[in-house]
């Protein structure tokens, strides 16, 4: 056979192995596992390149589609319309991707190798959390691409490319933590198809009930008041301060406390909703 | 000093719903030996396996893996078996290597040891030239293999197989037993479910017959085998003989109770001494009962199992069928185990 097979092994001791057994990981090893799992998630994203077409099929068409569309009738004309609607979208498609997570990870548990994952010694977030690491890379391509298309067709981001950046990596991190909600949808739903319904329901609400792609000011006072509430709108305001004004502005603040009490609440209900999945 | 139980479990419960899959089982296995838990499908196996590999939590009853509690040390005993389904866990989008070396790598062996233990073991099972073959493209017994080096990478002293060889063909499945024998030999211990009679037979140093969520006899094969009589006489009546008659003779002259398949006419009789068959045989020509083909045979497991349950090894075969190799199917095992309890 190989030539490993020359230096035989020694036998297998079993007092040894229970003497080197630990109570529990430690947070290095939960770290490494999860690197490991994204690193299985970027795998299959390579050898599964139509997961890409939402990241990349949707900032093109969206973009071009509502600025051409609405431009003239929401600000006068396209280009007014841009600065307004570009960090829209980028809030927006983050979001779909956000739930294109909770998909995968449903369509994934249901595998067999799920089963080896929950049989291993390693952290129980691990499975969970890797995945969302590797999407981190979606997301980038998602925003970038958007503000791409925008710039092409005629948007000039007042943040200069600082600003852009900034918008980009708020974006990124948004996307992040609410992919925790998508993941626990994920793991507590039945099947993958439902995890899109779901996903759907809160979605569209939570998009199109937000100043992302009108003003504020046009709206009817009782939406306009959820409008002012929803996390969405937080998240379009500060990539709009960012992207458009260069400016770290208190709504950045609250974005980022948003995306952490979202992590601090929905990543412990889906490691507890996997632990149950049994 | 007496070294630890591979294995030291007490009154096992779990129950699904009204349910009780697993009823109270005892079990002990010893350190390197393999230990068959032999059954039809849905008695209880797989449940039973699921708790002691920390996959399913146990409702009542105590499980010791070389001594540390399955209950309240999960993480530990995780670190101490690895787990072979029925079917293959293991990723379809990664090739044979990539596998193997992610395992290694969620276990804590480095990049490098991670690559050299899975170099090991392709080599080992017969996989070198699928390494770096997408998973898809492998057979049914490549993809077991694949599945059982998986369980491998850092050796762990005790391996559950779930159902090792069920549907592979009789060569794949006569290889798979050598591993599992190498296995033992390198030092490990293994726990194997099997519906398998003759597997059982081959493999195990020990068995305990599971039936229902209830142990229902252990012992070598051979002590199974003997507690239904030391050898079988397998009798194959002429078409028009009165098999009632014939049933009278062996109850009157050997004092044993035949089991009779009316349909072909083939009667099998338990016997406590191969000399009983000579009275027999003596009966039947007095009373003029005509035979057509006439042997002596150590029992099968078969009838081990019949003896003992009362019931053929397949006739409580559930609709949720133990073979399929769909992970979903162990998710209800209440349907299972459901269609079991119908049987009585």
């Amino acid at each position: 056979m190989s030539t490993m097979t020359a230096v035989p092994l020694p036998a297998v001791d079993p007092a040894v192995a229970v003497a080197r057994t630990r109570p529990r990981n430690t947070l290095a090893e939960t770290i490494s596992q999860t690197l490991s799992m994204a690193w299985r998630a970027l795998k299959k994203m390579r050898r599964n390149p139509e997961q890409f077409f939402d990241v990349t099929l949707q900032p093109l068409l969206f973009t071009a589609m509502f600025a051409y569309i609405f431009g003239g009738a929401i600000s006068g004309n396209v280009t007014s319309y841009l600065p307004l609607l570009i960090p829209g979208i980028v809030a927006q498609t983050v979001l779909t991707t956000c739930m294109a997570s909770g998909v995968q990870l449903r369509e994934d548990m249901d595998k067999g190798v799920f089963d080896r994952f929950k049989v291993l010694p390693i952290a129980r977030i691990a499975p969970l959390a890797g995945p969302v690491v590797a999407d981190v890379v979606r997301y980038l391509i998602a925003a970038t691409l958007t503000f791409a298309t925008g710039v092409i067709i005629g948007y000039r981001p007042g943040g200069g490319v600082p600003g852009v950046l900034a918008a980009i990596a708020l974006s990124i991190f948004i996307g992040w933590s609410m992919a925790w909600i998508f993941t626990w949808i994920g793991a507590i739903a039945r099947n993958a198809r439902s995890v899109q319904g779901i996903s759907m329901l809160i979605l569209f609400p939570l998009t199109f009930l937000s100043n992302a792609f009108v003003p504020v000011s046009t709206l009817p006072s009782a939406l306009a008041t959820f409008v002012k509430i929803n996390p969405v709108s937080l998240l379009v305001s500060a990539t709009r301060d960012l992207a458009n004004n260069g400016a770290v502005t208190s709504q950045v603040g609250w974005t980022l406390l948003a995306g952490l009490v979202v992590i601090a609440i929905f990543a412990p209900l889906s490691v507890r909703a996997y632990r149950r999945h049994i | 000093m007496t070294t630890t139980a591979a294995i030291d479990a007490v009154g096992l419960v779990k129950s699904f719903g009204q349910l009780r899959a697993v009823d109270g089982i005892d079990l002990e296995v010893r350190q390197g030996e393999i230990y068959g838990v032999l059954g039809p499908n849905g008695a209880g196996k797989t449940t039973m396996l699921k708790m002691l590999a920390t996959l399913l939590p146990i409702d009542a009853g105590q499980a010791r893996v070389f001594g540390v509690d399955v209950a309240t040390e999960p993480h530990r005993i995780r670190q101490l078996v690895g787990v072979t389904g029925q079917y293959a866990s293991v990723d379809e989008d990664l090739t044979a290597t990539e596998n193997l070396w992610l395992f290694g790598k969620l276990q804590g062996l480095r990049s490098a040891d991670a690559r050299a233990a899975a170099r090991r073991l392709l080599g080992q099972f017969g996989l070198e030239d699928a390494a770096n073959k997408p998973i898809s493209q492998f057979s049914g017994g490549m993809r077991r293999r694949l599945d059982l080096a998986a369980s491998l990478i850092t050796r762990p002293p005790l391996i559950f197989l779930d159902e090792p060889t069920t549907g592979l063909d009789p060569r794949t499945r006569g290889q798979m037993w050598d591993t599992i024998r190498g296995l033992v030999a390198e030092g490990s211990t293994v726990l194997l479910t099997t519906q398998y009679l003759d597997e059982a037979d081959q493999l195990a140093g020990r068995i305990a017959v599971i039936d229902r969520g209830r142990k229902v006899a252990e012992g070598t094969p051979d002590e199974l085998k003997s507690s239904v009589g030391n050898a079988t006489l397998q009798l194959q009546l002429a078409p028009d003989t009165d098999q009632e008659l014939a049933r009278q003779i062996v109850r009157r002259v050997a004092d044993a109770e035949p089991v009779l398949t009316p349909e072909s006419g083939r009667m099998n009789v338990p016997l406590d001494t191969a000399d009983r068959a000579a009275d027999i045989l003596i009966g039947f020509r007095q009373a003029g009962v005509s035979i057509i083909s006439v042997s002596v045979a150590k029992p099968t497991l078969d009838e081990v199992f019949l003896t003992i349950t009362g019931h053929g090894a397949d006739e409580n075969e559930g609709p949720a069928d133990d073979n399929e190799p769909d992970p979903a199917a162990d998710n209800e095992p209440s349907a299972r185990a459901g269609a079991a309890l119908e049987v009585q």
